[in-house]
């Protein structure tokens, strides 16, 4: 049989301090380790948000970013009339070969510099990327020497103002507009023409296509005659599909969280137990007498965890709340595929707050598992000794 | 003495090791109580009065000897058994009050009933019974803090005798109250045994408190006189 639970409430309440400093060191690790894992979850979701179901990325076989990627004209050409490849009105093949090159460029808050993704890019791969919208200024130009970069990159950036210019290599390029990628992989991306990024980059190569295929067989059929034509050394896979593989750099993220709020929670584990043991030193006589009126050994063992359950399951709530004003908040760091900038956000998702929850909890359950057993272990005799 | 033996105590010793030397607390010690007996036990401080009080209550285990209560030897009961057993055959009634700070009257009387089957309306009857039985059912809300000692000895005797027990025990329960807090105490007591057929022990050093008793007994240095 348990003790009534507000027997607790009001014990943690009347040794408030000691409460507050625990409530406190807990909060403290669930709002890291949600934080952190909000960063991965933030980067796993952007990966998920992008591509569009009826298209095809197409690749070089083994390489796990377009930026490494190769795809020569003579390549291109024997595919691009495939009839698995969906036509427009005029019966043009809906499919445009991007060419990928990565720049080295000042950031905008300090001297060090990022790596940005600049995608040479057709009015057919602008088709294929419906997610993408402009948000400020106007589209480049084919044939000019003008860029829109994401709204989310140029927070980052120097000179990605509308109206900017920017020098890479030789040449010195002009910010026309902003886009927005809808928290997708292109909130990270600058665009311009193709041919003039091929031309100022001398690419000769494509980095990938992308396809609009009829239908999800034709899909799979055009991956299995990819596979099968010994002259294209190259791998076809579902846009979405390409993306979401993306997550490499989300992993060192998600051990870091993982680490930090383990070293944490070795602290907040200290903390519980010395509350606790305080609480059981001053509670002795107090605990002596439930056992003279009949409180078993295990009712007090059950509450003594429950306090501690408790305790941290309040510090758990106070995490999440603390943690909360960041969803959404964008933020980037460097791809562990490509070394580029990538943009996302901190997500809390329910799931993520759910686990920081049950985190605190695991965290109280074994901060006061040693003084609950103390406790539990006291005789009926010192209700009556220490008076 | 035609009621039944409630407490019997054959050759009951209590030895503390102190180190080198052994504190010889209860020196074998026999005794019988009859159901409502009021026993008034006597003694100097340090004659082992708490020793043998705390035995016959099932808090403490004799050294060796015998204690039966109510035909049950506590020596068969493990730990949890016996604290089943005391919160069903047992009030106690310490020199400290000892109620739960951040309890109320009224919960601090309940907790032996929350051990109980009692539920609901039942339940919340039989605590103001209680209270209502030594005068404080007014003061249910209050806290401890909040009463004076005489009425917090009042609750806890309340919180004692909640769940009806037969054996109420009572370890100088007035040694901390004023002398008219005394006597409401010792009224109470005398009336539980008197009406309520309830078997008491009393244990104190004063005199006047152990004339409520129907008998008194005398420990010294462990052992009973005569
Ligand atoms: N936990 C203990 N350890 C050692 N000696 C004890 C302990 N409890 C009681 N004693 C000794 O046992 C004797 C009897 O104590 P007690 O029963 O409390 O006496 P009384 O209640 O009559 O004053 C005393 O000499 C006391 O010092
Ligand atoms: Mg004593």
């Amino acid at each position: 049989m348990a003790l009534p639970l507000r027997y607790n409430l009001r014990n943690v309440i009347v040794r408030w301090r000691a409460t507050i400093a625990t409530i406190l060191g807990v909060a403290l690790v669930v709002a890291v380790y949600i934080l952190v894992q909000s960063l991965a979850v933030g980067l796993e979701k952007s990966s998920r948000n992008t591509g569009d179901s009826r298209n095809v990325m197409i690749v070089r076989k083994g390489s796990t970013a377009e930026s490494s990627s190769q795809i020569t004209r003579e390549q291109f050409q024997l595919l691009q009339y495939w009839p698995q490849i969906a036509r427009d009105g005029r019966g043009q093949p809906i499919v445009s070969a991007d060419v990928v090159v990565m720049v080295t460029l000042p950031r905008r808050e300090s001297t060090a510099e990022a790596h940005v993704l600049i995608r040479g890019i057709t009015p057919a791969g602008m088709k294929l990327r419906p997610q993408v919208s402009l948000v400020a200024g106007r589209w480049f130009v084919p044939g000019r020497r003008e860029v829109v970069v994401s709204q989310r990159l140029a927070a980052r950036i120097a000179n990605f103002d509308v109206g900017a210019q920017f020098k890479t290599g030789s040449h010195t390029l002009t910010v026309v507009g902003w886009l927005d990628g809808a928290r997708s992989a292109f909130d990270s991306e600058v665009w311009m023409d193709a041919n003039e990024a091929r031309s100022i980059y001398h690419r000769d190569n494509y980095s990938s296509i992308l396809a609009r295929v009829v239908n999800e067989t034709a899909g799979a059929a055009l991956a299995s005659r990819i596979e099968s034509d010994k002259r294209l050394p190259l791998r076809a896979l579902p846009e979405v599909q390409y993306y979401s593989a993306q997550t490499m750099t989300a992993m060192p993220i998600r051990i870091l969280g993982n680490f930090l709020a383990t070293a944490m929670s070795i602290g907040a584990v200290f903390a519980a137990m010395n509350t606790l043991y305080a609480s059981v030193g001053a509670r002795t006589r107090e605990i002596g007498t439930l056992r003279v009126l009949g409180y078993r050994r295990r009712s007090i063992l059950s509450s003594f965890l429950v306090e501690g359950a408790l305790l941290a399951l309040v510090g758990g709530i106070l995490g999440c709340i603390l943690s909360l004003p960041m969803h959404g908040y964008s933020t980037g760091t460097i791809s562990f595929e490509s070394f580029s900038e990538v943009i996302f956000e901190f997500s809390l998702t329910p799931w993520l707050m759910a686990k920081g929850l049950i985190f605190a909890v695991a965290v109280g359950l074994v901060g006061s598992l040693l003084p609950a057993l103390r406790a539990a272990r006291l005789p009926p005799i010192v209700a009556l000794n220490s008076v | 003495m035609s009621a039944p033996p409630v407490v019997v105590i054959q050759e009951t010793s209590k030895i503390y090791q102190q180190g080198e030397i052994n504190v010889i607390a209860l020196d074998r010690v026999s005794l019988t109580i009859r159901g409502g007996e009021f026993l008034s036990l006597m003694g100097p401080s340090g004659s082992g009065k708490s020793t043998l009080l705390h035995i016959v209550a099932g808090v403490d285990r004799p050294t060796s000897g015998e204690c039966c209560v109510r035909g049950i030897d506590l020596k068969r009961l493990n730990e949890s058994e016996l604290a089943d057993w005391r919160n069903q055959n047992v009030g106690f009634v310490f020199q400290a009050f000892n109620l739960i700070p951040v309890l109320t009257a009224y919960e601090n009387v309940e907790l032996p009933l929350l051990l109980t089957r009692l539920r609901g309306k039942a339940r919340r009857t039989q605590v103001n019974t209680a209270l209502e039985l030594v005068g404080l059912a007014d003061r249910r809300n209050h806290l401890p803090r909040q009463l004076s000692g005489g009425q917090e000895q009042r609750v806890a005797i309340a919180r004692a005798l909640v769940t009806d027990p037969p054996l109420m025990v009572a370890d100088e329960p007035t040694g901390n109250l004023d002398s008219q807090s005394a006597h409401d105490v010792l009224t109470i007591l005398q009336a539980l045994s008197r009406s309520a057929g309830k078997t008491v022990i009393l244990v104190t050093h004063d005199p006047k408190a152990a004339a409520f008793g129907t008998r008194t007994v005398h420990l010294e240095k462990g052992q009973l006189l005569n």
